[in-house]
């Protein structure tokens, strides 16, 4: 089985599991994330004991309070785990970066179930510091100095990946004549299925007139297209292929990864501001299958930021580059040909950074989506996580591949 | 609100001076501002790197360009995410000598429903501290 082709192939998402999604929950990151992969281990069908690899993104101590979740060393002592292969860390194609690291860790054989959690705390922190952007402490000459990447935008108050995102949609603005009546659907799908998600954040309807009527954050992004910080965790196990006859529920197979960065890794400086890496990573990874756009059954495309679900879908081929905004208006056709973050995003069911993106590809595949559960039967799934030169994605396929 | 937008956001985040980029943030004291430009290749290099990273060999030096340059896109900024700051616009302006060449600035003197991409625009410096930023107007809007 899967003897040829890209190694990913060897790999499978064989258990899924997410803790509590909320608000100012009020947990620490360590229980939640316990929470999660205790699932992901059960729904695999394993015990603890058979767990022997372990990786995470971010890994700790990097970003705003409530970002990093706890590091992996934390969770392997929390759960007593006996590793041989681990890993974390933040530099690579986007958040996915930690499940295809696991991927290749079980094709090579370091490692035959690797646990890979995504964990957040962003509310409960926002809650008790205020929500604050970096460097936004303090002031005067008091105010420290700083050195690297971000010198170059500090001093222009770019101090968000919202401002840098923004840019995004005001260049296909120019290039594209998006307008912000198009781009609003992101929000507004995801709030649609958001509807039917009972863990989602915001389920209350929203219309176009709400989305236009909310207040503005860096031009022309509103409070509507960035999504919603929250507090929860999300694991999956990786494992062999070998493994999925055993598996006690629906294996989703690993069919490719997309990990490509062609252009200069950075905000200011990418050649295409249009779309940034989104635009290397799928290229890699339509070049490792047979798979085409077409067939593309549902898509949970990153949407941190609502532009960013619409270079996701032209990148993919979902729909032709520069026409995502007719493509999403209405929202029929995210809808019906290419269901579209059916779990309400991150903008509507919480920023768990790209793992949401992951885990609800999988409930999708396996069809446990209960009222919003595309019908069908679902057979191939495309995740993105990420944006801007920060971007990786995969195709994950109920049947087996390869 | 007053009739001119604000220049930028109410706490200037300062660089860090050292050797690699003193030169840059400093130029403005002539009112002139300079790129590290390889003698071999001519190619001008942002942010400044050790070597040339296009043909990894001539030398880099400091050299004076022209302040002209095109707004690859900008934002208006609303959110507080530095307290106290009005609404300012967050420019990407690539140079005219090199189109792989942007710096992220703010863009002054222009009305911001007047912010269009591919304006063209001309450098002006504000001192904070040791620091001259490079800002960027409407080209012609300081003669």
């Amino acid at each position: 089985m899967s003897g040829t082709g890209p190694l990913e192939r060897r790999a499978v998402v064989s258990g899924i599991g997410q803790s509590d999604v909320g608000r100012r929950l009020g947990r620490s990151d360590l229980d939640l994330t316990v929470d999660a992969c205790l699932q992901a281990v059960a729904d695999a069908g394993l015990h603890r004991d058979d767990i022997d690899g372990l990786a995470t993104f971010p890994g700790a101590g990097v970003g705003t309070a409530g970002f990093a979740g706890p590091s992996s060393p934390e969770v392997q002592d929390a759960l007593r785990l006996k590793l041989n292969w681990h890993d974390g860390g933040l530099e690579g194609p986007g958040q996915l970066r930690a499940v295809f690291a696991a991927c290749l860790a079980v094709a090579a054989g370091l490692a035959r179930h690797v646990l890979v959690y995504r964990t957040v705390t962003e509310s409960s922190a926002q809650g008790e510091g205020g929500r604050q952007g970096i460097g936004g402490g303090g002031g005067g000459r008091g105010v420290p100095r700083f050195s690297g990447p971000m010198s170059w935008t500090l001093p222009y108050g770019a101090v968000s990946a919202a401002n840098w995102i923004a840019w995004i949609a005001q260049r296909r603005m120019h290039e594209y004549g998006l307008t912000r009546e198009q781009l609003a659907w992101i929000a507004l799908n995801g709030r649609r299925n958001a509807e039917v998600n009972p863990k989602a954040i915001y389920r209350q309807p929203m219309t176009l007139a709400d989305y236009l009527a909310v207040r503005m954050i860096t031009t022309p992004l509103c409070l509507y297209d960035c999504d919603a910080p929250c507090d929860g965790s999300t694991a999956v196990v990786v494992s062999h292929v070998d493994y999925a006859p055993d598996a006690p529920s629906t294996v989703c197979h690993v069919n490719a990864v997309g990990t490509a960065i062609r252009g200069r890794p950075s905000w200011d400086q990418f050649d295409d501001m249009t779309t940034f890496s989104a635009r290397d990573a799928a290229a890699s990874m339509w070049a490792r299958t047979e798979l085409r756009p077409a067939d593309v059954d549902v898509a949970e495309l990153y949407d941190g930021f609502s532009i960013l679900t619409m270079v996701w879908l032209e990148e993919l081929g979902l729909c032709p580059r520069g026409e995502s905004g007719p493509f999403v208006e209405g929202g029929t056709r995210i809808a019906r040909e290419v269901p579209l973050n059916t779990s309400g995003g991150q903008l509507s069911a919480g920023r768990l950074h790209g793992f949401g993106m992951l885990h609800e590809a999988c409930v999708q595949l396996r069809g446990e989506g209960g009222a919003r559960q595309v019908a069908g039967g679902p057979e191939v799934a495309a995740v993105a996580a990420g944006g801007g030169p920060i971007a990786g994605c995969m195709l994950l396929t109920r049947g087996v591949s390869g | 609100m007053s009739a001119a937008p604000a220049r930028g956001p109410s706490i200037r985040v300062l660089p860090r001076l050292d050797d690699a980029t003193r030169f840059f943030w400093t130029s403005g004291a002539d009112g002139r501002l300079r790129f590290l430009r390889c003698g071999g290749c001519h190619h001008y290099v942002h942010p400044p790197v050790p070597r040339c990273p296009y043909c990894l060999d001539g030398p880099l030096a400091p050299e004076v360009v022209s302040g002209r340059g095109v707004v690859h896109s900008f934002t208006v900024n609303y959110h507080q995410w530095i307290p106290g700051s009005e609404p300012y616009a967050i420019g990407l302006v690539t140079i005219e000598e090199q189109d792989d060449v942007r710096l992220t600035t703010n863009l002054v003197d222009c009305p911001f429903e007047d912010l269009r991409v591919g304006m063209a625009v001309e450098v002006t410096f504000e001192q904070a501290e040791d620091v001259w930023l490079p800002l960027f107007r409407p080209a012609g809007a300081g003669s």
